[in-house]
């Protein structure tokens, strides 16, 4: 079991610095306005698949109580049954603020196209410095 | 645990991040009453920041545990010396900058006042938030919503200032990415956000590696967040293809947080003996401030657009802060502090000073500044001050920031630090010399040609909302020289680390 568990530890990590590396890439290595801001998106994405990742625990369920008698004491919890809800819930936040983020770089982007034409890096580059 | 509870914090942070989404709503009824509203909100924040700075001083530190949650499960805002003196600098300059802003956004941004004021009061909210919370994924929020205004505020300049904006977001994103993840890595071993429970649990784990990963990411997020050197890419352009309010104040708030942010992550949740023995950061930040003085100034000696002279300028005085930090012994973190403080006052300030030349004359370029003296005698003045603020020429504040930042290389004994700190300094000099020159000195050459930018009516004085907030601020910088000892002993004395070597 414990090899199993540490495989799959790995293979978190090993999945979201891949992705990491992909979204760094392309927000480097294209010239294209859009592609980089996608390349964002990967990069912000890999890192909130690996915090969700985190809190994954096997033969876990969610964290609400089943067994309680309605009146009485509840019965003793054991923490290794539940799942910890808080990284989700920290990763709910940080979506929400990732889709804010991409939100204004399309705005962003729309007034570049409308202003200049183009969201090719090179030929904005050109036209800014003819234009001003 | 003698808690000093105050709801003081909270009226700082709410006050503006609600009067922020109000704006839209009285914009559309009643547009005139948009702007005293925004300002008094404004104001309502700095002078909450006052109250609760006496009472930091007076009773020590503030805590405000949010919904009655105590710590570590609830969000807790704490504001300690450090935190009072951080939401003074952002009072101070808001205000100011809100005064000034209101005849500058109607010439440079006609008919966008509205949401100028929302977001501007949205940020307002998020600095406050970001220097008094003590939970580390609020401080990611906060974070993020200081950048995302910050990165509309650029845009609003349209044309250049948009792809500055869009250059910024990229970066910006990276770097709160890296924050994310190394508050992911603390946590995934300490299992709390909080604070002040990170600092008591985490010196037992700084072995593991998950620390020392999420250590290093926090390092490199906040390194890009402020622009520290190699990571200054995005600010040149954004300072300064920014409206002229908007530089004053991303350049006065903006970077110095995340510097208070390193300040505070790096010296009060990790022990100052991790980062100097565990893994030699501080030597690291310490060359990387020195390289990025010595480099940001000389870039800012090539410039012949007076913002974009003061862009790279800021990129040089952040390696004062961060030398100061990577220093790590007293007096290189008391005048990290005190030139965190010293450094947002006088660039916002020169900021300010930039826009109004802008405003007046249309122009930019520093060699058309001849005669400026005679026809802007007070703008030029409030120039001269902040330019030998930024030497450090005393009884300015800058002289005294750099000297603690002296006294600190030599108590660490590195003397190429101190070296470094003069060069910085005298190119400084060089830099700001030259823009003194054409304005008291000059001859006009030829007529001016027309600028690219909005031409102004001339014969018009600079308006009193404009003038009177920059002479504050210059007033402001010779007081903060004067009363240096009082700072230091009343905010940053009492929170410095016990354990940082003397």
């Amino acid at each position: 079991m414990a090899d199993l568990a540490d495989l799959i530890g790995q293979f978190n990590n090993v999945t979201y610095v891949v992705l990491m590396m992909i979204g760094f890439y392309a927000m480097t290595g294209k010239r294209n306005l859009v592609k980089k801001l996608v390349g964002m998106n990967i990069f912000q994405w890999s890192i909130i698949l690996f915090v969700v990742s985190l809190s994954a625990k096997r033969d876990a369920t969610i964290p609400i109580v089943l067994e309680g008698d309605g009146g009485g004491a509840l019965p003793a919890l054991e923490a290794a049954q539940y799942v910890n809800p808080l990284p989700q819930v920290l990763m709910l936040t940080a979506i929400v603020v990732g889709v804010a983020i991409t939100g204004v770089a399309l705005a962003l982007l729309l007034r570049i196209y409308k202003r200049y034409g183009t969201l090719e890096e090179d030929q904005l580059l050109e036209r800014i410095r003819l234009t001003g | 645990m003698s808690s000093n509870q105050s709801a003081l914090p909270v009226i700082i942070v709410l006050t503006p991040l609600l009067i922020s989404f109000v704006l839209p709503v009285l914009g559309w009824w009643r547009r005139a009453a948009v702007f005293p509203t925004a300002l008094a909100a404004l104001a309502v924040s700095f002078g909450a920041s006052l109250a609760a700075a006496h009472r930091v001083s007076t009773h020590g530190p503030i805590r405000y545990y949010m919904g009655g949650w105590e710590p570590p499960w609830g969000i807790e805002l704490h504001i300690d010396g450090l935190s009072a003196l951080m939401l003074l600098l952002i009072g101070f300059v808001t205000v100011m900058v809100g005064v000034y802003s209101k005849r500058s956004v109607l010439r440079e941004i006609p008919s966008r006042e509205v949401p100028f004021y929302s977001v501007y009061l949205l940020l307002v909210g998020g600095l406050a938030g970001l220097v008094s919370t003590a939970d580390m994924f609020n401080l990611y929020v906060f974070l993020e919503i200081v950048s995302l205004t910050s990165y509309a505020l650029v845009s609003i300049g349209g044309g250049p200032a948009v792809v500055s904006a869009f250059r910024y977001v990229i970066l910006g994103t990276v770097g709160a990415a890296f924050y994310l993840l190394s508050v992911a890595y603390l946590y995934s071993v300490t299992g709390t956000l909080n604070m002040a429970d990170l600092a008591t649990i985490l010196p037992a784990l700084y072995d593991s590696n998950a620390v020392l990963v999420g250590f290093a990411f926090f390092v490199i997020g906040m390194s890009i967040k402020m622009a520290l050197f190699p990571m200054h890419a995005w600010l040149p352009g954004a300072y300064s293809n920014a409206p002229s309010a908007v530089s004053a104040l991303i350049a006065g708030t903006t970077t110095k947080v995340a510097a208070y942010v390193l300040i505070r992550v790096m010296f009060f949740v990790f022990e100052p003996s991790f980062s100097i023995e565990q893994i030699p950061v501080t030597a690291l930040l310490a060359w990387m401030g020195a390289i990025a003085m010595v480099l940001g100034s000389v870039m800012a000696i090539a410039q012949t657009n007076l913002k974009r002279m003061l862009a790279y300028s800021s990129v040089a005085q952040i390696g004062y802060i961060v030398l100061g930090v990577g220093l790590a012994n007293t007096a290189g973190f008391t005048g990290s502090v005190l030139h965190l403080v010293n450094h947002a006052v006088m660039k916002g300030g020169l900021f300010l000073v930039a826009g109004a030349i802008v405003y007046q004359t249309g122009t930019r370029d520093i060699r058309q500044f001849a005669r400026l003296s005679v026809t802007m005698p007070w703008t030029a003045a409030a120039f001269t001050t902040f330019a030998f603020a930024m030497i450090g020429i005393p009884p300015t504040g800058g002289f005294f920031s750099k000297l603690y930042l002296i006294l600190g290389a030599i108590d660490a004994g590195q003397w190429v630090f101190v070296f470094v700190i003069v060069l910085s300094s005298v190119l400084a000099l060089t830099y700001l010399m030259n823009v003194i020159r054409y304005m008291y000195f000059a001859t006009p050459a030829s007529p001016a040609p027309p600028a690219d930018l909005r031409k102004p009516e001339p014969g018009q004085p600079l308006p009193a909302s404009m003038l009177v907030p920059m002479l504050v601020t210059a007033v402001g910088i010779v007081l903060l020289g004067l009363f240096n000892g009082e700072i230091v002993a009343r905010f940053i004395d009492p929170v410095i680390p016990a354990s940082l070597v003397r």
